[in-house]
């Protein structure tokens, strides 16, 4: 299955990339999403890919069978603060279109 | 080259002024080697008031600064009573230095680089720490009375008790770079207060020369620092002061030596960086007095002082010191004599003096560096004094021109009085203390040398700039209070309050009791000072008023007779009212530093711009992606080796869901914009493959995670976008535009750095997991963190700190959504209103049992009556997760997140109005009271003696259920809660709220809506 999780991170990161690289805010900021999502599924995924084996302990069994909790700890906080980060930049997003008028990432057409 | 160069610590033969000294019994001051100088650490008590005498003038500074602008008397209180600790602490620790004994407080800063913050002092830090702190009183009192009540009285005193700071740091610091962080200190403070006066454009312009050169200077110094720290491998004064001979012998000598001297000259405005000084003449009186003649330049002669003993003692050091020294005397003391504003003579005589002490200090010779410092106290004290009096004349006449003041005597003879004695002291009359320091420098000059330019040049210019002296000083003296009465002034002066010329009286009585009997009064602190730089090999010298007849009288003799004979022979050419010194007067310093700052600041600047910049934000973009590609391509190329085949085995359901997801990802990209509806809904599939991705592979907490967020994110764009111009797809189609080369470039570079963050997952996801920190986190989770979820263990306990962190990081992104809606509007809705609305609308307006609106109201009213029913359950399954959280997937984010998102509910299920009219949510209550209790969760554990956020548990017996663990982590853990709920429901609603103004604004009468940036201004 890595090789279809790491194909799926690398259409999410290309497909974000592509968006990032438009001249039009509301694709900037859908791009940024896509990215964010492959990142947090690529520091997710360098815990390696085990099934059954969520970091909740039980009595009596070996620590070695639990997936690793580390990448799990950073991703749940960058889940958060990546949604903090586009509400900003969507509220950044609409000031910016009400000053210039327009929804160019530069605030004026070219 | 061949100049014999006397190193450090050789005694010198005894000359006859000493001898013949000696053998008359005239008051003098041997000074007897008493021992290896000693360091003592840590236990005086003197030695714990160092880091105090530092800091005092900040916290002070700070204090005054807080006072309210009309707080004049307080605030010079306030300053007085600081100078006057200073003072005091100062002279109550002669006793501890009198002995040759270094002082050091060290503090322990980062040991591993060899940087520590040392507070020290020997005999010549404390000779200049104590000059700073009595001038700066001084110049409080005076300051006090000079400042117009216009004037903001606490800000001006703030920026000058924080110089005063900066200036007894260099003085007092045992550490390179410690010395250098204040150097720029004093440059940034001095900056200030010469640009105090901001309104005159005289005040910028002089503050900007100033900062320009002073900083570039300090910069220099930092890497002079740098290279000597390297030199001998420690950044400890003492150390690097020890090493002498290692630095002069080193290849980097060189290099060092002219990045320090750089320093020292531009600080000290020697030849060419002079010119700056008189331009920060612009500053208020009490400024150019303390600052720009008292202390902040002498803390380059300063720096060549304390590294006299480490750097001097070469031929390299000879010619430049010395010659550079000579330069800035002569030029200094020629141009004084042709200002016509008294301060702008006065700033000429101070660099000409300076000159004075860098000639000294470049003679390599232990009795000029004798001669250098008692110059450096001399001057300071008749030329604060000279300056404190040329304010009092400004204030009380009005003007400071000497072409415009005459015959001041007969208004304030007591003032003139005062300023004729410290001008003949600044001009070398016997009896006065310049005499003294300028009868040592030229028994230096007159000293016989081997290479015939030395021995001519040194004495020739040593007289002539002496002449020029005495000629500056009675053009002074005589221009401003000598003459018929003044007949040009607006107004009659008269003297000024007794306490502003307290301050000067005081300076003149130092130097007539210096001039008189230097023995008795400067001679031990002087002897003092000089050993700890020479250390106890101290060359003998004598401090007397008559040493017989000799060179150095009659040189000074020479000077005062030519000086009073050039006066005489200049007084027609004065009184033409000239504007410039002659012959040099086109050479303007200024206009050429101009000239150059607009060069590379504005020119070469804008020119680099142009090169390499763009405001647009596409190709900033695309560079960092094409960077960030090729960083991890080299790496990843060299050292990616075979790929093995995966260990885990194919899973067509997992499969099925990112065919989905990737078809999702493929499509926002395609439709993101002519279509942002759909668009938004595919990033919501990826997102949902993301969240099975978590679920599959054993992270049920990031599953629950990004399904909520994936919730919130969706509303948070959909009220976005009803603000984003509407744009059809057939309106701009342009088949060239479609594959245009950007638009191919862009392909191309997305889809290599797609391919390449997959080849590198995959190459991540197929090797061996590393023996990381997991195991000792799933082995301590239960046992010393209370849980046993131990993402969430890990989140409120191990790395509660991080946690904070974040949820600051939260708090305050919210803070900021809410502060930019409350400034900023949306733009217009760019869509008229949906057709089915405007059908209702008709249709009620023809109905009698209608009015327009009812259908809206009632509008998804099934499903409203749903979600306001399911507000409670939402609340109980949020304190559910909450709570299961340490054992369970769940915890503050989970909870927080779903309990916002009931809060929105209703908000969509009853409307904004609906819903505030019976539920006041305060968010940033909320994200306050959070923040709060993670804090103080946090600083309890400081209570029992533990690290901030040191979690305890024990296990508790409660009924029904039995024996549960309670851990504190769970109270850190509410905090998060409150904190997520706060800042969650804080964005969105801020943005739901702009509908609100929009409808208002489009309830107006059309026309009235002015463009959003003119209502802005309204």
């Amino acid at each position: 299955m890595e090789l279809v999780i790491s194909l799926s991170i690398g259409v999410l990161a290309g497909s974000g990339i592509w968006l990032l690289l438009r001249p039009r805010s509301f694709q900037v900021i859908i791009g940024l999403s896509l990215i964010s999502y492959a990142v947090n599924l690529f520091i997710f995924s360098t815990g390696r890919l085990k099934s059954d084996a969520a970091p909740i302990l039980e009595t009596g069994r070996d620590i070695a069978t639990y997936a690793d909790p580390v990448p799990q700890a950073l991703v749940l906080t960058a889940i958060v603060i990546g949604f903090a980060m586009t509400a900003l930049f969507l509220v950044v997003l609409l000031a910016s279109r009400g000053l210039t008028g327009t929804d160019h990432v530069d605030g004026r057409e070219r | 080259m061949a100049f014999p160069a006397r190193p450090p610590g050789q005694r010198l033969p005894l000359k006859l002024p000493e001898v013949t000294a000696i053998l008359q019994g005239s008051a003098t001051i041997v000074w007897l080697p008493v021992g290896q100088t000693s360091t003592v650490c840590g236990t005086m008590s003197g030695v714990a008031l160092l880091p105090f005498i530092i800091l005092l003038p900040f916290i002070g500074a700070l204090a005054i600064w807080l006072l309210p602008a009309r707080a004049r008397s307080s605030a010079s209180l306030l300053a007085g009573a600081v100078a006057v600790a200073l003072t005091a602490s100062c002279l109550w620790l002669y006793g501890s230095v009198a002995d040759g004994t270094v002082l050091r407080n060290e503090l322990t800063w980062l040991p591993q680089f060899g940087l520590n913050l040392v507070a020290r002092m020997d005999g010549l830090s404390w000779l200049f720490a104590t000059m700073i702190a009595g001038i700066g009183g001084l110049i409080v009192l005076y300051a006090h009375y000079y400042m117009s009540p216009k004037d903001s009285m606490p800000r001006f005193l703030a920026f000058l008790l924080a110089f005063k700071g900066a200036m007894l740091g260099i003085v007092l610091s045992g550490n390179l770079i410690q010395i250098v962080a204040f150097w720029e200190l004093t440059s940034v403070f001095s900056f200030l207060l010469i640009g105090y006066w901001h309104h005159t454009s005289a005040a910028r312009d002089g503050a900007r020369m100033a900062l320009v050169i002073t900083g570039a200077g300090g910069f220099a110094l930092f890497g002079g620092m740098l290279l000597l720290g390297h030199i001998v491998g420690s950044y400890d004064l003492d150390v690097v002061l020890a090493a002498g001979d290692k630095v002069r012998s080193d290849p980097l000598y060189t290099p060092t030596l002219l990045l320090i001297l750089l320093a020292a000259f531009t600080k000290s405005a020697q030849f060419p960086f002079q010119f700056w000084l008189p331009r920060a003449m612009a500053a208020p009186t009490p400024v150019s007095a303390y600052l720009h003649s008292a202390t902040m330049v002498k803390a380059g002669v300063f720096l060549l002082t304390v590294f006299w003993p480490v750097l001097a003692g070469t031929s390299t050091w000879f010619w430049i010191v010395t010659y550079v020294g000579l330069a800035t005397l002569l030029l200094g003391a020629y141009s004084a004599i042709f200002q016509q504003d008294m301060k702008g003579l006065l700033a000429y005589s101070t660099v000409s003096h300076l000159g004075l002490i860098t000639t000294l200090l470049g003679m390599n010779s232990q009795l000029a560096l004798v001669a250098a410092v008692f110059h450096i106290v001399n001057h300071a004290t008749f030329k604060a004094s000279l300056f404190m009096a040329a304010g009092i004349i400004d204030h009380e006449a009005g003007t400071r021109d000497i072409r415009k003041l005459s015959g001041l005597y007969r208004y304030m003879p007591a003032t003139a009085t005062l300023a004729i004695v410290a001008s003949a002291a600044m001009a070398g009359v016997p009896l006065l203390n310049g005499f003294l320091s300028k009868e040592m420098f030229f028994g230096e000059t007159a000293l016989r040398n081997p290479i015939p330019f030395v021995d001519v040049s040194l004495p020739a210019v040593a007289i002539v700039a002496s002449l020029f002296a005495v000629t500056y000083s009675l053009r002074f003296v005589h221009g401003v209070f000598f003459g018929p009465p003044p007949t040009e002034l607006d107004r009659v002066p008269h003297e000024p309050p007794a306490l502003m010329r307290r301050p000067i009286e005081i300076l003149v009585l130092i130097c007539l009791l210096v001039g008189i009997i230097p023995g008795l009064t400067i001679g031990p602190f002087l002897a003092t000072a000089v050993k700890s730089v020479l250390g106890p090999d101290m060359p003998y010298y004598s401090l007397s008023v008559w040493h017989g007849f000799n060179w150095a009288l009659a040189m000074s003799l020479v000077a005062l007779a030519g000086g009073v004979i050039l006066f005489l022979l200049l007084q027609k050419y004065l009184a033409r009212g000239i504007e410039a010194p002659p012959f040099i007067g086109h050479i303007v310093g200024p206009r050429i530093f101009e000239r150059l700052l607009i060069l590379l600041s504005v020119r070469w600047a804008k020119a680099a711009e142009r090169l390499l910049g763009t405001r647009r934000l596409q190709p900033q973009l695309v560079l960092l992606v094409a960077v960030a590609t090729l960083a991890a391509a080299i790496p990843t190329l060299g050292g990616i080796g075979l790929l093995p085949l995966p260990p885990t085995t194919f899973d067509p359901g997992l499969a099925l869901v990112w065919v989905v997801g990737m078809t999702c990802a493929v499509g926002a990209a395609v439709q993101a914009k002519y279509h942002r509806l759909v668009a938004l809904m595919l990033l919501g599939g990826a997102g949902l493959a993301t969240s099975i991705t978590f679920v599959w592979y054993s992270a049920p907490d990031l599953a629950l995670t990004q399904l909520l967020v994936e919730v919130v994110t969706t509303i948070l764009i959909l009220l976005g976008l009803r603000w984003l111009p509407q744009r059809l797809e057939t309106s701009e189609i342009d088949p060239f535009r479609r594959f245009s080369l950007h638009r191919l470039r862009d392909l191309a570079l997305a889809t290599i750095a797609g391919g390449g963050i997959a080849l590198l997952s995959y190459a991540v996801m197929t090797r061996d997991a590393p023996d990381g920190i997991a195991r000792f986190l799933l082995e301590n989770a239960y046992t010393e963190g209370g849980g046993r979820n131990v993402v969430n263990v890990i989140l409120v306990d191990f790395r509660a700190f991080d946690t904070f962190g974040e949820i600051t990081v939260l708090g305050i992104v919210a803070l900021a959504t809410y502060a930019l809606l409350r400034r900023f509007r949306p733009a217009a809705d760019s869509i008229p209103r949906p057709e089915q609305q405007r059908v209702q609308s008709a249709f009620e307006s023809q109905r009698d049992d209608h009015k327009e609106g009812t259908i809206l109201s009632e509008f998804l009213y099934v499903p409203s009556v749903l979600m306001r029913w399911l507000f409670p359950v939402i609340v109980t399954f949020a304190a559910f997760l909450l709570l299961r959280g340490h054992d369970l997937p769940g915890g503050g984010f989970i909870a927080g997140i779903t309990l916002a998102i009931g809060f929105i509910l209703q908000y969509l299920a009853g409307g904004t109005r609906w819903t505030e009219e019976r539920l006041r949510i305060l968010p940033v209550y909320w994200i306050g009271t959070g923040l709060l209790l993670a804090l103080v969760t946090g600083a309890a554990s400081w209570l029992f003696g533990y690290p901030f956020l040191t979690t305890s548990f024990q296990y508790v017996d409660v009924p029904v259920l039995g024996r549960v663990p309670v851990a504190s982590a769970l109270l850190f853990d509410i905090g998060v809660f409150i904190l997520v709920v706060g800042a969650t429901v804080l964005m969105l609603i801020a943005i739901a709220h702009q509908s609100l103004r929009s409808a208002k604004r489009d309830a107006q009468p059309p026309g009235k809506t002015a463009p959003m940036i003119e209502r802005e201004k309204a």
